[in-house]
């Protein structure tokens, strides 16, 4: 199998959110910053929810909402996958909790006195 | 440079495993088997014109009630987390800059229009996207506006707590009902499904998401205040 | 084909829009680039024909998590730019200043 036809086989909505999550982790790993670790999870878990709803994802096909109940014999045949869109719709309120979570441990840490690089707190990360 | 290292090996080694991920995701020719069986028998078992919402409140209705379990533990951990007491705040009370005259009438205007289009978001759930998530960020908005408006005021958190714990109340009790009254927990059958496209039709999937919509609503507008800050 | 065009696009600023927020030393670019990352992902959820999605993403991506991600710096006091432990009273003011 030669490279254009390799290149030509992949998904664009799946490949751009693997980048996206390649990009999170590197900020995750590489940067020191508290807040700007939270900002990366954030960027991770955007690429993360691309990935998953690219799995249900059918060239061509419209959003899994019938305008009227005649609809339904031909439903499956004309939508797409409403599972992975169900997981992603819960996925992404619990992302915002958990953020809020971590920042308000990164706003204790500082309102502690502390530093808000993550190298000040131990040898955990290395 | 050792760290260097071992960030790009973490790095390669991610892209390894997503490649196949992202080669093979999509080329499916049809929804799976699973996914059929809700395309075609939610319109007739539940009368949902959204699939998705029919997932969501019913079919994978267990996991949408962990999921505002979870919502609420989180709230619960940044409201606890960030009291004054704990952040060791318990004198210094620092002034806020006043909000201009602009952001204050419009927040006069916008709030009340805000929350009905929220709350119509949550109605018509079962009928357009949107649903209880949505319509209780839009609701969550409106409260941020008014938090951004008059940077001293606070939320009345007895009213949020009594919204938010009445919610979560109804939403267990309205899946118990399913259980004793129709096929199981969080069966929306106890209710006629009706015809698909009015407003009062699906069985009581319409008022599992509002219910969801003002739990959302309160819990994100908790998590605002309790960011804020200068809570007592 | 016009919407793989379009996805294929929106991919392209999406990754743009991550790599300068990890990249950029200002903390207040990055929240903002971040939320744009999320806005442009709530436009390739729609044309994936998850209209559900792309309504939660465009709300709570690039809305609130924008807004608590700013609260949370304002309270912590952190100087905009990221290397910096010094403590501000408004971390907007020393945008311009601190790279």
């Amino acid at each position: 199998m030669n490279i254009l036809e390799f290149l030509a086989g992949i998904n664009p909505v799946a490949a751009s959110g693997a980048i996206v999550v390649l990009i999170g982790l590197w900020g995750i790993l590489a940067r020191p910053n508290l807040f700007k670790i939270a900002i990366a999870f954030t960027i991770m878990e955007t690429g993360v929810n691309l990935i998953i709803l690219s799995v249900g994802y059918i060239r061509g096909r419209t959003a899994p909402i019938l305008d009227s109940a005649a609809d339904a014999a031909t439903a499956s045949a004309r939508m797409t996958d409403p599972v992975p869109q169900a997981l992603v719709l819960t996925a992404i309120v619990i992302g915002l909790a958990v953020t809020a979570l971590m920042l308000s441990y990164a706003v204790r840490l500082r309102a502690g006195g502390g530093a808000s690089s993550i190298e000040s707190y131990g040898e955990e990360k290395w | 440079m050792m760290r260097k290292i071992l960030v790009i090996l973490a790095i390669v080694g991610f892209a390894v495993v997503l490649l196949p991920l992202a080669y093979q995701a999509g080329v499916q020719p049809a929804p799976g088997a699973l996914a059929t069986e809700y395309l075609e028998k939610a319109p007739a078992e539940l009368g949902t014109a959204n699939v998705v919402t029919a997932i969501v409140v019913s079919y994978r209705g267990f996991d949408t009630l962990g999921e505002v379990a979870v919502l609420f533990a989180a709230t619960a951990g940044v409201g606890a987390l960030l009291t004054r007491k704990r952040l060791g705040l318990a004198s210094t009370r620092e002034k806020r800059m006043p909000a201009t005259e602009i952001l204050r009438t419009a927040t006069r205007f916008l709030t009340s229009l805000l929350i009905l289009f929220g709350v119509y978001i949550f109605v018509h759930g079962h009928l357009t996207p949107g649903g209880g998530f949505q319509g209780g960020v839009v609701i969550a908005t409106a409260i941020l506006l008014n938090l951004l408006a008059e940077p001293e005021s606070h939320l009345a958190h007895g009213v949020m707590t009594g919204v938010e714990a009445l919610s979560g109340a109804a939403y267990v009790t309205l899946g118990l009902l399913g259980a004793f009254l129709a096929w199981g927990f969080l069966d929306p059958r106890v209710l006629p499904a009706g015809s698909i496209g009015a407003l009062v039709s699906a069985g009581t999937v319409p008022l599992i998401y509002s219910v969801i919509g003002l739990k959302v609503g309160a819990e994100l507008s908790g998590i605002l205040d309790a960011l804020k800050g200068d809570r007592e | 084909m016009a919407s793989d065009i379009a996805i294929l696009i929106a991919g392209a600023v999406m990754i743009a829009a991550g790599i300068g927020a990890i990249v950029t030393r200002s903390l207040l670019v990055s929240i903002i680039l971040s939320g744009g990352v999320s806005l442009v992902a709530s436009l390739v959820f729609l044309l994936m024909g998850a209209p559900d999605v792309a309504m939660t993403e465009a709300a709570i991506g690039s809305g609130l998590t924008t807004v608590v991600f700013l609260y949370a710096l304002a309270r912590s006091k952190q100087a905009d730019h990221e290397d910096s432990d010094k403590r501000v009273d408004n971390p907007a003011s020393e945008a311009g200043g601190a790279s």
